[in-house]
């Protein structure tokens, strides 16, 4: 901080005020979080006498052993891996050839082209026609209906296009003179000089695909296809409504609260691996769709 | 003929996406007479193929890649066309999964939004069902519970924007001011994190720490001596969890936006305001501000565009039939009444005037931010 000497007292109070504050809004964003993980680690008895606020209290991964010896937690897991992986490929399989047509102004029709994405984007049937569909096209309570059902998102590949029409003509126009087609264009110059937009895509879908929730509950039945959200959610819902849980013995070692906390840790953990990673692309990936059709 | 790039189809949102297109439109000779009323009366979800095609012809074309034919008739028109699509197939083809995607997902729920003026039953399917007209809508307007959800969700809306909004421009501001590049970075990174944890998570931390007897909120007034609360079952807490949580989880990410456009205020306004002794707190409100109002304007319209759009979702999870009175959105509503009650014509009807109300207000917010800036969303 040595070129504070540069401002005037007052500035110096207000850059100091503004750290205080700033901080003060990173720990709101954080203390749930602290919270939880210290929860998770606490007895059940200790969490349900609210004693934990801060750190652990009583240590114990009972919570955790609970959890992880239900066969349920690690087949939802599964399935959110089978969602999340074949989901996000699906998606960019889509939006990908997708987004390039629309890029070319050769393409005739672009503008109706264009539009007919961009009006998914302000304007859709709802909820119940879309599950009427769903049931209509024989995809309820099956995995590949939660795979393709969302593959295709307007903004997303409006985000793609804006990005390949300001690669420059002139990377194309050698593979041209080689006499590569449409696709080879795509392959060879547009995808590996477009990486960072089709990351940005793909982690927005990695994101979205592992938070899904309600699709998920509304289209599935059987608990084998289930993802962690809607397993969570159930637990949830089912321990809270027993509130005898874990609070009948002596010393409760794990309590509705601890499990639920220890569920969420676990869910949390993945998005935290690759959250450092993202941070890099979203911020990039906003402003590029933000703005303009 | 050529179509007068000013006389724009009827549907607002089909103006010329920007200005290079709008040019080509007007150079390019369009293929036969008639064409342009065809365009106007295509339905963006009008079925592709052949004539999709055609109605469109020359719109999007550029000049050197394309030659349209002069209007020497529809034999030498589709004679052209042919000659292109042997030579551009390839497009079309790596076109075609999304567009027969979106027919199929989107655009096809659209066509299934019919049962709103039918009496549905599941064994005549959608297109089957008897006619009934408004009947649905009647309902609808006379039903107590779907006018307390329209009330429910401008009211939390309302209270998400009034509150919710400042915020963003508020962290964006700080964060500008921040001079530690290390503490900088580390207080964004912190702060977006909350956008990325799902729903069901951040419901599952509100309703733990809120619970009567183990939440560390009714710990914390306990030290000052104050009984517990149920929170979660008492209708006057809803709305102020609610909109807490949407602020604690988005103002971080939101700030984003704000943050690139004070990046682009331009430097040398910083250094005549420092030539003329302002203090940062001065630059901060006769610089910054002033600089990204436009940016400020813009975001404010969408917001008011999107009123009707109440992270449903969340409702769903933090709701309990104690709290409907304030809880119950219409999203909410057509989730019980359709998908949990089986009532799906009717819940389609509201969702009918849902996204109707909401398409106006999209399209009315763009115009408005379209005559005013010269930033729009399309």
């Amino acid at each position: 901080m040595a070129n504070m000497n540069l401002y005037s007292r007052g500035d110096k109070i207000f850059v100091i005020t503004n750290m205080v504050l700033i901080g003060m809004f990173a720990i709101s964003a954080l203390y749930p979080f602290i919270y939880i993980a210290s929860l998770s680690f606490s007895s059940g008895f200790e969490a349900r006498a609210g004693r934990v606020v801060l750190t652990p209290v009583d240590v114990t991964i009972e919570a955790y052993r609970y959890v992880l010896s239900d066969p349920q937690f690690w087949i939802s897991y599964k399935n959110t891996f089978i969602y999340t992986i074949g989901g996000t490929l699906m998606s960019l399989a889509f939006i990908i050839p997708g987004a390039y047509a629309l890029s070319r102004p050769q393409l005739l029709g672009r503008r109706f082209w264009n539009l007919t994405v961009a009006f998914t984007m302000w304007f859709n049937a709802g909820l119940i026609p879309f599950f009427l569909n769903m049931r209509d096209l024989g995809l309820l309570d099956s995995y590949f209906g939660i795979i393709i059902g969302f593959a295709v998102n307007g903004f997303n590949i409006i985000l793609l296009r804006n990005f390949f029409e300001s690669v420059p003509q002139s990377f194309e126009e050698a593979a041209r003179m080689d006499g590569a087609n449409e696709f080879q264009v795509l392959w060879k110059v547009y995808v590996p000089l477009s990486k960072p937009a089709i990351a940005t895509i793909a982690l927005f879908c990695i994101v979205s695909r592992w938070n899904g929730f309600f699709w998920a509950m509304v289209l599935l039945q059987d608990d084998d296809k289930i993802p962690l959200q809607v397993f969570l959610r159930h637990t949830i819902a089912t321990l809270s409504d027993d509130q005898e849980f874990g609070a009948t013995l002596f010393d409760a070692s794990y309590s509705f609260e601890t499990v639920s906390a220890a569920i969420i840790v676990c869910s949390i953990i993945p998005v935290l691996t690759i959250y450092p990673f993202m941070q890099k692309y979203f911020e990039k990936g906003i402003l590029l769709g933000g703005v303009k059709e | 003929m050529s179509v007068p790039p000013t006389d724009p189809p009827s549907d607002e949102g089909r103006e010329p996406a920007d200005a290079e297109e709008g040019r080509s439109r007007r150079v390019d000779p369009v293929l036969p007479t008639g064409t342009a009323a065809l365009e106007r009366t295509g339905a963006p979800a009008a079925a592709p193929g052949a004539s999709g095609t055609l109605l469109s012809t020359g719109i999007g074309a550029s000049a050197d890649d394309v030659t349209p034919p002069s209007r020497q008739g529809v034999a030498e028109g589709l004679k052209w066309l042919a000659r292109h699509l042997r030579r551009e197939w390839q497009l079309y083809v790596l076109l075609a999964p999304t567009i027969i995607w979106l027919l199929l997902f989107l655009y096809k729920p659209m066509y299934g939004l019919q049962v709103a003026f039918k009496d549905y039953s599941v064994f005549r399917g959608v297109a089957g069902s008897p006619w009934i007209g408004f009947e649905h809508f009647q309902t609808l307007f006379a039903s107590d519970q779907f006018l307390r959800a329209l009330k429910n969700t401008v009211i939390i809306s309302f209270y998400s924007l009034l509150i919710g909004f400042p915020v963003p421009i508020l962290l964006a501001l700080m964060f500008n001011e921040v001079l530690n590049q290390t503490y900088k970075r580390f207080s964004q990174t912190v702060v977006y994190l909350p956008h990325f944890i799902s729903s069901v998570i951040i419901a599952g931390i509100v309703i733990t720490a809120f619970s009567p007897s183990a939440g560390v909120i009714n710990t914390m007034l306990g030290w000052f001596g104050i009984d517990p609360i149920y929170f979660l079952t008492k209708p006057e807490w809803f709305r102020p969890i609610f909109v807490g949580t949407g602020i604690w989880q988005e103002a971080g990410f939101q700030s984003i936006v704000y943050l690139a456009a004070i990046s682009g205020v331009s430097p040398t306004l910083y250094e005549s305001a420092v030539i003329d002794g302002a203090s940062r707190w001065q630059m901060m409100w006769k610089v910054t501000i002033p600089s990204i109002l436009p940016t400020i304007i813009i975001m404010l319209i969408i917001r008011i565009g999107n009123i009707l759009e109440v992270s449903f979702e969340m409702v769903i999870l933090l709701y309990q039939p104690a709290t409907y009175e304030t809880a119950d959105v219409v999203n909410t509503f057509i989730y019980r009444q359709g998908i949990q009650a089986g009532q799906y014509d009717f819940a389609a009807a509201a969702g009918l005037f849902n996204a109707v109300v909401a398409f106006v207000l999209v399209v009315a917010a763009n115009s408005i931010s379209k005559r005013y800036s010269r930033t729009s969303l399309w």
